[in-house]
């Protein structure tokens, strides 16, 4: 059996000390093959987006271990998490967090140039062809401020796949989004997935988003109750409520 | 650094009114910065052209004899009254070693061995109590430069060629050609005016007159003597310590102008240390208003800031961005601000009794804060945005 590509285990998160300690995550084990397509559900506050947190690299647990691609991410400095999250991750938020100061294709081209440490031609053609993939062909010239929500999104995503990152990791990625824009652009988020062979953890509050995926984690109180296909899973989250 | 440096000017042109209100604001600091030392500087020169323009930096004389008791008795009480000595005429035996000695130390840019005494000069019936100055015309110029101040005549001397002030020339009624008697205990000689000069210190203008050195040796009874050695020194304010220092090695006596002309090196320290406080609170001013644009920049951008974290930007990038844009605001306004502060002093100067002309120096002293104060004022922003955590940042809680 080959390793996984992500692998956490008692992955635990408590903010604050003392009597004001919370504690998000309570001994979340979790394996991310590659290629895989998983949502993460849960009612809100049940640590769906610290777990997203945490398995992006953007935060450390309080306990537990954390490998990628075999390394122990604990053990590395700041400078080499973020060395990693660059080259190994891929990140969709709620809100697509463009910079306004950039053009649109050069928002997309931003991971490459983090990368090289500037912005270079061969990005450039790699964004654009990006950019036409998620069905924003010719608007790479334009500013975020020019576009709508939708497509705000579809160029976030696009930024997520720009260094073609094993596994991009996306936080309700709809959840500003009207119905339409929604369905198109968690269709795109599925389809690069597939196309690409990239993993994708997905977190949503939407149990019809999250059955299109083929695997799903449910969280609740900080801890997974279920996980499996979404059948299984999410004929008991339905019920309650994802 | 391409990177942080393409995001730094896009963030500035993104927030392009406060990037340009906070530009101004620092043209306007750097303009002022560079008004107040032009003003400053010019009129500390125009004082100092005035006042120290007719006398030397430093002056180095034989010593004084001092007076003695005539009798020492270790362990003994002795009433004792020293009188000072009585004035006699001293000569500098060794002069020119000195002059040369003079010449070489470091900080010194000119030397000129010179006699002095004091004289009768007449004409007709009138006769003024002189002074008259012995110098090698050319040495001399390196030190008090008659030349430009000549209202009358040519600058020359020698022979029985003399420079005479335009106060002398007044009460005497003496015109340039005209013939004037020089006497003192040891006779007379006739000079003749080659040029009339006006300092503006009525010292010099009221009694100087000023011909070679060999003639005033002539008149003085100093043959192959001199009275004193003028220098000029490089940096104003070090003529104290070249004095002093010379006076160790050498034993002789050595003053410099900041001992004879207390009442001025107050005024320009005074007027220094005014013009560092104006400056001092100026820029301060500038800071805080870079400052407060960035930290409000960097509130603003948290988002921005958290996802460009998160996909990879290090930290030290992050900060450059922010410390970038503290230069560039600092460098464009140390432009525009030069300009300005460059043409207000200019315009002013048309207007006041002393020209005022901004120095290279000045200006690039002004840039450099400019630059430096952009710099140092985006560190507290910078610092801030670059240590934000990201998730923090993405939610809004950063």
């Amino acid at each position: 059996m080959s390793a996984p590509l992500l692998e956490a285990v008692g992955l635990t998160k408590s903010f604050g000390e003392g009597e004001a300690r919370v504690d998000v995550l309570h001994d979340v084990t979790l394996r991310i093959e590659r290629s895989e397509l998983i949502a993460l559900v849960g009612a809100s506050g049940s640590g769906k987006s610290t777990l997203l947190n945490l398995l992006g690299l953007l935060d450390r647990p309080s306990a537990g271990t954390l490998r990628l691609d075999g390394r122990d991410t604990e053990q590395l400095d700041e400078e080499a998490r973020t060395e990693l999250r660059s080259e190994r991750l891929g990140f969709v938020f709620q809100a697509h967090h463009l910079v306004p100061a950039l053009t649109v294709v050069e928002n997309v081209m931003m991971p490459a140039a983090v990368r090289a440490g500037g912005f270079d031609e061969a990005a450039r053609a790699r964004a654009l062809a990006l950019l036409a993939s998620v069905g924003l062909e010719g608007q790479g010239d334009r500013w975020p401020r020019q576009l709508s929500g939708g497509m705000a999104q579809r160029v976030a995503v696009a930024r997520a796949l720009m260094n073609a990152p094993p596994l991009v990791l996306a936080d309700e990625p709809t959840g500003n989004l009207d119905t339409q824009s929604s369905d198109q652009v968690f269709a795109l988020l599925l389809r690069e997935q597939a196309e690409r062979s990239t993993a994708l953890v997905v977190v949503t509050h939407d149990p019809t988003l999250a059955s299109r995926c083929a695997r799903v984690v449910r969280l609740v109180d900080g801890r997974i109750v279920a996980d499996g296909p979404p059948d299984q899973v999410l004929l008991d989250t339905r019920a309650r409520r994802v | 650094m391409k990177l942080s440096l393409h995001l730094a000017w896009r963030f500035l042109r993104d927030g392009r009114a406060q990037s340009l209100l906070i530009l101004a604001g620092v043209a306007i600091g750097v303009a002022a910065f560079v008004f107040v030392a032009s003003i400053i500087s010019s009129l500390q020169r125009d004082l100092i052209a005035r006042t120290l323009g007719a006398q030397a930096q430093v002056t180095v004389t034989p010593r004084e004899a001092s007076s003695r008791a005539l009798l020492e008795a270790p362990g003994a009480l002795v009433a004792r009254r020293v009188e000072p000595p009585v004035p006699r005429r001293r000569s500098f035996d060794g002069w020119p070693r000195y002059a040369r000695a003079l010449e070489r130390t470091p900080g010194v840019s000119a030397v000129c061995p010179r006699v002095s005494g004091p004289a009768l000069a007449g004409r007709g019936a009138s006769e003024e109590a002189v002074v008259v100055v012995g110098a090698d015309p050319a040495r001399l110029r390196r030190i008090i430069d008659l030349a430009p101040r000549l209202v009358g005549g040519r600058y020359a001397a020698g022979g029985d060629r003399a420079l005479v002030g335009d106060g002398l020339a007044e009460a005497l009624g003496l015109r340039v050609g005209a013939p004037f008697r020089v006497s003192t205990d040891r006779g007379a000689v006739t000079l003749r005016v080659v040029g009339i000069f006006d300092t503006g210190a009525a010292a010099l203008d009221d009694a100087w007159v000023v011909t070679s050195l060999r003639t005033a040796q002539t008149i003085t009874g100093r043959a192959g003597d001199v009275t004193e050695l003028d220098a000029r020194v490089e940096d104003l304010y070090a003529a104290e310590s070249i004095a002093r220092s010379f006076a160790a090695r050498t034993g002789l006596e050595a003053t410099s102008w900041m001992q004879r002309s207390r009442d001025l090196l107050i005024a320009l320290r005074a007027q220094d240390q005014s013009s560092y406080m104006i400056q001092l609170f100026v820029m301060l001013a500038v800071a805080m208003g870079i400052a407060s644009v960035l930290v409000v920049s960097v509130v603003q951008r948290r988002g921005q800031i958290g996802i460009l974290r998160a996909i990879g930007t290090s930290r030290r990038t992050v900060l450059a961005v922010f410390l970038w844009q503290g230069v560039i605001l600092g460098a464009v306004g140390a432009v525009l601000g030069i300009a300005l502060g460059v043409a207000f002093a200019i315009g002013l100067g048309q207007v006041t009794p002393f020209p005022i002309e901004p120095e290279p120096s000045g200006l690039a002293i002004a840039a450099s804060v400019s630059l430096a104060t952009g710099l140092v004022a985006a560190l507290l922003p910078a610092r801030r945005a670059a240590t934000m955590d990201p998730a923090a940042a993405i939610r809004g809680d950063a």
